[in-house]
């Protein structure tokens, strides 16, 4: 609290003392006994702050030089003789005071008090403006005097004037805090409030009245030194705060948007998918007898490329046609295939196929791509339901009804087309875990080797289905691997092995059973197995 | 109940697909949700110079995830054209050393807001058209847009992504578009902010 660098001195009575009056003159008593104690001021310094007992004399605010020798390292020495008072600095400087004149001597330049120094029995009151007028020259400190917000500014602070101005329209609150002079900020929202930090030692805020209301419950001043706080209500959606400057100040707007109505969800219809599934009735013990094998892009879309010149779809085309060979043959599978040749398959197409054949498994091939050449290795997908609810995109639909081959539609166990992936995803999950490890153990994975998405190939399969990402193209060791045959029968040994390993679990019925799985957490998908990484 | 509106979801879905109806349900969800929300009609004209600090998306060094940049961007007026302005600002082609998951080239048509808080971003053909291909890409491109939208305007439900006026399949076949996106924080890399 102490300024450091003064130390205290002793004074000598000034000689230029011996020319002034020093006889206190007996009005003086009566104005001291005037006085009245006033609210404190707070005194600012750059790493402290602390109140300073003023009195209230006329229009002036009097302060008592005994409080203020602390904090400017001020020594008084009243001159016996005369009745004058010395104030000495640690420099040495001193300002010289005499009872019942309104002027002071600081470092020798006389300079003229609005009030008289005054004697309140033991203690000598001076005006408050004696601060920056004596008390600063004298010391070399700046000094300002906030009289409206009861502050005394010392030495290298920042106590810019904060001046908050509330108005609402079309259900928007607009607080516009005009910031004198100017100060970085910061708002975070926490909890429920906002807060605006300022760069500066401390405020000197104008906070508006505020009637607590949905949005906004109430301004003030927040912990920290220079921190608002901005209570906010229930109704509270989103805030958008913006910063502009004008010459010294700088304006701060603070928009406190209320959250969108929240429309209430229609109920469901009981038979929807909350019941019990009718899955259940489906075939005793689920194996996997068939499997479709969906080579990603071809013809008009060529998928990612390679630096080389490789390109996805050849690459997807050659795994799948090795993928069918090893299936049929080593495991008697019937294998399909979404195209066998360089065409153009729609997104729709490819689910239809496995749903109307009644696929036990649906594996997408495809060769990634990254901006960054650096990123490599194979990565396993299932699907998420990413999307976000909508009003309009809830409506009615008299029976479900899936998409076939050869553009008709068949009831199909009331699964709605697009949801059907979605009863799967655990078993998904099951199978991506399975083939993650497979292909570990022979090829370089990513450093995200399962991950979720929502897959427009993937959404209507109505079966265990997964997307295999089996390198990234656009690395250079990736792409060169990827058009060899033994790295392609590396992954197809892989995920053969998983074929093999999903259809014991799946006859051991320890797969999850599909119907029951919640929908995943679009946000952030949960782990459907131990094996799978944290994302 | 978040069950139950998948469903509903998907009913909707069918019923686009299969009657190739899209266009059509398109129309009606513009029609159906208003441009500018009353609630948006609020504060006064804006100045030009106020800017907003945004979190915009772009390819992490990994380049399999989105590191958030803080960036500034102008004061939008109302939450469409704040959303608008957002955009925008991604669609700007980033400072070195940062790599913009978008195409080079790619426009902001329009951007229309429901009530919903569902906001539907039309970009120019390019973000197809001139699109790299491969699923990671398309992911970061999607969740660029779905992300610097929903995590700087928080009371926004979702983001769809339109390709020159027309409700789109995928961008490079993959990422599903049908529909409008929530907000993922699946694809953020939080530990190496710039
Ligand atoms: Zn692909």
């Amino acid at each position: 609290m102490f300024l450091p660098r003064f130390r205290l001195l002793i004074a000598v009575l000034a000689t230029s003392l011996a020319g002034l009056s020093l006889h206190p003159h007996p009005a003086l008593a009566r104005q001291a006994a005037g006085a009245r104690p006033a609210q404190a001021l707070t005194v600012i310094l750059p790493q402290a702050r602390t109140p300073l007992p003023v009195s209230q004399s006329g229009d002036q605010l009097m302060v008592a030089l005994d409080d203020l020798a602390p904090l400017f390292g001020l020594t008084l020495r009243e001159d016996g003789i005369g009745g004058g008072l010395v104030v000495t600095a640690a420099n040495g400087k001193r300002v010289l005071l005499t009872p019942g004149q309104p002027l002071a001597s600081a470092d020798g330049r006389l300079v003229s008090l609005p009030a008289a120094p005054a004697r309140d029995g033991g203690r000598w009151l001076v005006p408050i403006d004696f601060l920056p007028m004596a008390i600063a020259p004298v010391t070399g400190t700046r000094v300002e005097v906030r009289r409206a917000s009861r502050l005394v500014l010392v030495g290298d602070v920042r106590v810019p004037r904060v001046e908050i101005r509330q108005q609402e329209a079309g259900g928007v609150i607009r607080l516009t805090l005009t910031v004198a002079p100017r100060a970085g900020h910061q708002v975070t929202h926490e909890g429920n409030r906002l807060l605006l930090r300022f760069d500066a030692t401390a405020l000197d805020p104008v906070l508006p009245a505020v009637t607590p209301g949905p949005l906004l419950q109430g301004i003030r001043l927040g912990e920290g030194p220079a921190t608002i706080a901005v209570d906010l209500g229930p109704r509270f959606g989103s805030y958008r705060a913006s910063a502009a400057t004008h010459d010294a100040n700088s304006e701060v707007v603070v928009e406190l948007v209320p959250a969108f109505t929240d429309q209430a969800l229609p109920v469901p219809p009981p038979s929807a998918p909350a019941a019990e599934p009718l899955l259940n009735l489906a075939p005793p013990r689920p194996s996997v007898r068939t499997v479709v094998i969906d080579a990603g892009h071809g013809g008009d879309e060529p998928g990612a490329s390679g630096p080389s010149g490789a390109l996805e779809k050849e690459i997807t085309l050659a795994i799948a046609r090795r993928l069918r060979a090893v299936l049929e043959g080593r495991l008697g599978l019937r294998v399909l295939m979404t195209r066998d040749g360089d065409k153009t398959v729609s997104l729709d197409e490819r689910a239809a196929l496995a749903n109307t054949n009644k696929a036990d498994l649906f594996i997408s091939l495809h060769a990634n791509a990254s901006l960054r050449p650096a990123t490599r290795g194979a990565q396993v997908y299932f699907l998420s339901a990413a999307g976000a609810g909508t009003e309009a995109s809830r409506v009615s639909l008299a029976s479900g009804a899936l998409p076939t081959l050869g553009g008709g539609s068949r009831d199909v166990e009331l699964i709605l087309w697009d949801l059907a992936q979605l009863r799967h995803v655990d078993e998904s999950a099951a199978f991506a875990a399975i083939l993650e490890e497979e292909l570990r153990g022979r090829i370089a994975m990513n450093v995200r080797p399962v991950l979720q998405a929502p897959f427009r190939v993937l959404a209507a399969a109505n079966m265990p289905a997964v997307l295999v990402e089996t390198g990234y193209l656009t690395n250079a060791e990736d792409e060169r691997l990827l058009k060899t045959a033994g790295h392609q029968d590396l992954i197809v040994q892989a995920l053969l092995h998983s074929v093999i390993r999903f259809r014991e679990a799946r006859e051991r019925g320890i797969t999850a059973a599909p119907a029951s799985s919640p929908a995943p957490n679009p946000s952030n998908p949960p782990a459907p197995s131990p094996s799978r990484p944290t994302p | 109940m978040r069950r139950s509106l998948f469903v509903w979801i998907g009913v909707m879905a069918a019923v686009v697909a299969a009657a190739g109806l899209g266009a059509v349900v398109l129309s009606r969800w513009l029609a159906s949700g208003v441009e500018e929300p009353a609630a948006e009609s609020g504060p006064a004209p804006v100045d030009e110079t106020r800017k907003i600090k945004a979190r915009l998306f772009y390819v992490a060094d990994d380049g399999v995830h989105l590191v958030p940049v803080e960036r500034e961007v102008p004061l939008g007026a109302t939450t469409a054209d704040q959303a608008r302005r957002i955009v925008e600002a991604l669609l700007e082609p980033p400072p070195s050393p940062l790599l913009s998951a978008i195409p080079a080239g790619t426009r902001l048509r329009a951007l229309h807001l429901t009530e919903a808080g569902q906001a539907f971003v039309d970009l120019s053909a390019e973000v197809r058209s001139a699109h790299p291909g491969g699923l990671t890409n398309e992911i970061l491109t999607v969740y660029s847009i779905v992300d610097s939208l929903t995590v700087n305007l928080p009371g926004l439900t979702g983001v769809q992504i339109l390709v020159d006026g027309h409700e789109a399949d995928t961008l490079a076949g993959h990422v599903d578009l049908r529909r409008p996106l929530a907000r993922s924080t699946f694809w953020i890399d939080e530990d190496t902010p710039r």
